[in-house]
């Protein structure tokens, strides 16, 4: 399953704006995809609110991982931009 | 509707949202019935698939309520709102809820849990994310009102202009605010990130949080909130809190208009300026209603540093504040005023009796003027790079022949020299000096202090060190007049020139610019331009005339009795 870890990239970390865009992009795939802290227990990506509970700051490493690779690409690609504008 | 002592008070909270409005206390609609959510335990009796099925359908219409109404509100508000529509809808919200009903059906309960997981979890993160509490808690409030079947709780909109407070507002709340209606927002949590605070400046609506006992005051209690101050006042006397509403009113309309050139309401033009330190706080300036810089101290490239700064350095930094500006605003460049209270290692001496008044300013460059020579060849470098004409001023001069030489410095570069008028010496010689500058510019904090013989750092003589002393204005007034015979430009840069009483007194005495902080510009334009010149002329006179400062200030405001503070 294509998995990798990736930096968050939004300055406020993954807050309810960066959090609600990463959740809506994960929807609209209708596919399958998690994120986790390294180490910790892998979340629901299409819940912003389980973004949100896992805590990351600015800079934090995050695991994304779905079954399909596009899926895959396009939400590690949103983890790394800066969302909070 | 009368104000009774023991009911009459201050509370003090954190200002977020500048204005002052005057009103009775609304408070939010709260809560769901205990008894609705007992009726509704006592009639359901299905399955969780039943009842998460009553949940999605609770989720749908909060949603769509939202969302109609963020339909018909606009910019943020409407954001607000359809982000709450989506909290609604959280993936991780349902599946939450639904791992709560393995056991016993109770979706209530189910619902009150899941959300307290997040909003544990939120709270203990801190921040920004204790902050999303609120629309969590709102979220459950809306769900819950749908799953038992009655009103979603929210804001009973008052018949007169209110003051809405609360311990804390969810986005919703806020969402849907009329201004006619609500005028201010008083809220007992909440930080100014909060979504109140955003939606409050959205709304233009004075708000202060953080205000702790808020939500004591009974409903219908008259209160007067203050945006600028953060203060509320409990129970104030009627008549005098809607003249300061009014007024406030007023103020904030030409504030928030005024854009510059500043000119009295007859037309009288004078220049607003701005002072700056360094390329960081020009860019800033610049982007003021301001003419240009009138007083750019270079004290900061030099504090900074163990040695001299070369030309090259320089001319770097004073080509960032050169360029800030362009070449259609012109600025004004003080050379370096160490000594005193601005000690520099390497170019002020070490041990003085009476460091106010010794080797300070211009005096560094009596025995050795190559510093000062430096300074300026830079200063013309940054010009020349720039494409811009600065003048270039020496503070603390106290002779014709001071100026003179300083002046010829300068001009050998092909630039406009002036002088400070910050000694009571330089004021009696103004006539003299402008024989041989350009411009002058007072310094109304030294020219105060030098005059009054009162140090400015010392509190207990503060009434001394009063630019409103009849003795200072005496001293700007012979100064401004020696400028008008000379037909050389005259201004004055200092605490004094933020005041916007004695900036009007300073235009009437026939200073022809003022600079200051870019923070005072819009105060003081703005009030210039509601005052006629010959109310300007009286205040100066009546100013002048004043046996203290005290009653120096009452006279002015007096003549200028449309200017309001």
């Amino acid at each position: 399953m294509p998995t990798s870890t990736v930096v968050v990239g939004s300055v406020v970390g993954l807050h309810a704006r960066p959090a609600a865009i990463i959740a809506a992009a994960v929807n609209e795939t209708g596919e399958e995809v998690t994120m986790a802290i390294p180490g910790g227990d892998p979340v629901d990506a299409g819940s912003a609110m389980l973004i949100m509970a896992l805590g990351a700051a600015l800079g934090d490493p995050v695991e994304v991982s779905s079954p399909s690779q596009s899926a895959h690409d396009r939400i590690a690609a949103l983890v790394t931009q800066d969302l909070s504008a | 509707m009368s104000a009774s002592a023991e009911t009459a008070g201050i509370l003090q909270g954190t200002p977020v949202v500048p204005g002052l409005a005057f009103g009775p206390v609304v408070t939010i609609v709260a809560g769901i019935p205990e008894e609705a959510v007992t009726a509704f335990r006592d009639r359901f009796s299905g399955t969780a698939r039943d009842a998460l099925q009553l949940f999605d359908g609770a989720v749908a219409a909060v949603a769509a309520s939202l969302a109609d109404r963020a339909a018909k509100a606009s910019g943020d508000a409407a954001e607000v709102l359809l982000a709450t529509a989506e909290l609604a809808r959280d993936k991780g919200l349902r599946a939450a809820v639904a791992k709560r009903m393995d056991g016993e059906v109770d979706l209530p309960d189910a619902l009150h849990g899941a959300v307290n997981q997040f909003a544990d979890l939120f709270a203990k993160m801190g921040g920004l994310m204790a902050e999303r509490v609120t629309d969590l808690r709102d979220i459950e409030q809306r769900l819950l009102a749908r799953i038992v079947g009655v009103a979603e709780p929210g804001l009973e909109l008052p018949d007169v202009p209110s003051i809405l407070v609360a311990s804390d507002l969810a986005p919703a709340d806020t969402a849907g605010l009329d201004p006619a209606r609500v005028v201010a927002l008083v809220i007992e949590l909440g930080g100014p990130t909060s979504h109140t605070a955003i939606i409050a400046r959205q709304l233009s609506l004075p708000c202060v949080v953080g205000v702790t006992g808020a939500t004591t005051v009974a409903p219908g209690t008259p209160v007067l909130v203050n945006g600028i101050t953060g203060a509320i006042e409990v129970n104030p006397d009627t008549a005098g809190a809607v003249a300061r509403v009014d007024a406030e009113r007023i103020r904030h309309a030409a504030l928030a208009s005024w854009n510059g050139p500043a000119a009295t309401s007859d037309g009288q033009r004078i220049k607003v300026l701005a002072n700056v330190a360094d390329g960081a706080s020009a860019r800033q300036a610049a982007a003021a209603p301001v003419e240009g810089v009138g007083l750019f101290r270079t004290e900061l490239c030099f504090l900074n540093t163990t040695t001299e700064p070369t030309v090259a350095e320089q001319t770097a930094i004073y080509g960032e504040v050169l360029s800030a500006f362009g070449p259609d605003r012109h600025v004004v460049v003080r050379t370096l005023d160490a000594g005193s209270d601005k000690p520099i290692a390497y170019a002020t001496p070490a041990a003085e009796e009476n460091p106010a008044l010794g080797v300070r300013g211009l005096r560094l460059s009596f025995t050795d003027p190559s510093m000062l020579e430096r300074q300026i060849e830079a200063i013309a470098a940054a010009a020349a790079v720039t494409g811009t004409r600065p003048w270039v001023m020496a503070p603390m001069v106290a002779t014709v022949a001071e100026a003179a030489t300083f002046a010829g410095r300068v001009r050998r570069y092909g630039l406009t020299a002036g002088v400070m008028v910050e000694t009571p010496s330089a004021a009696l010689l103004a006539d003299r000096i402008l024989t041989v500058v350009d411009f002058l510019s007072i310094g109304t904090n030294d020219l105060t202090q030098y005059t009054m013989a009162a140090d400015r750092m010392a509190t207990q003589l503060a009434h001394l060190t009063d630019p409103w002393q009849p003795a200072v204005l005496q001293l700007i007034a012979i100064t401004a007049r020696a400028g008008q015979r000379a037909g050389k430009p005259v201004g004055v840069c200092g605490e004094a020139a933020a005041d916007p009483a004695l900036a009007a007194v300073l235009l009437g005495l026939g200073i022809t610019s003022l600079s200051m902080a870019a923070a005072a510009v819009r105060p003081v334009g703005a009030q210039l331009g509601q005052v006629t010149a010959r109310q300007c002329s009286r205040a100066a006179e009546v100013a002048l005339a004043a046996g203290d400062p005290a009653e120096a200030r009452d006279a002015a405001r007096a003549a200028l009795s449309r200017l309001t503070e």
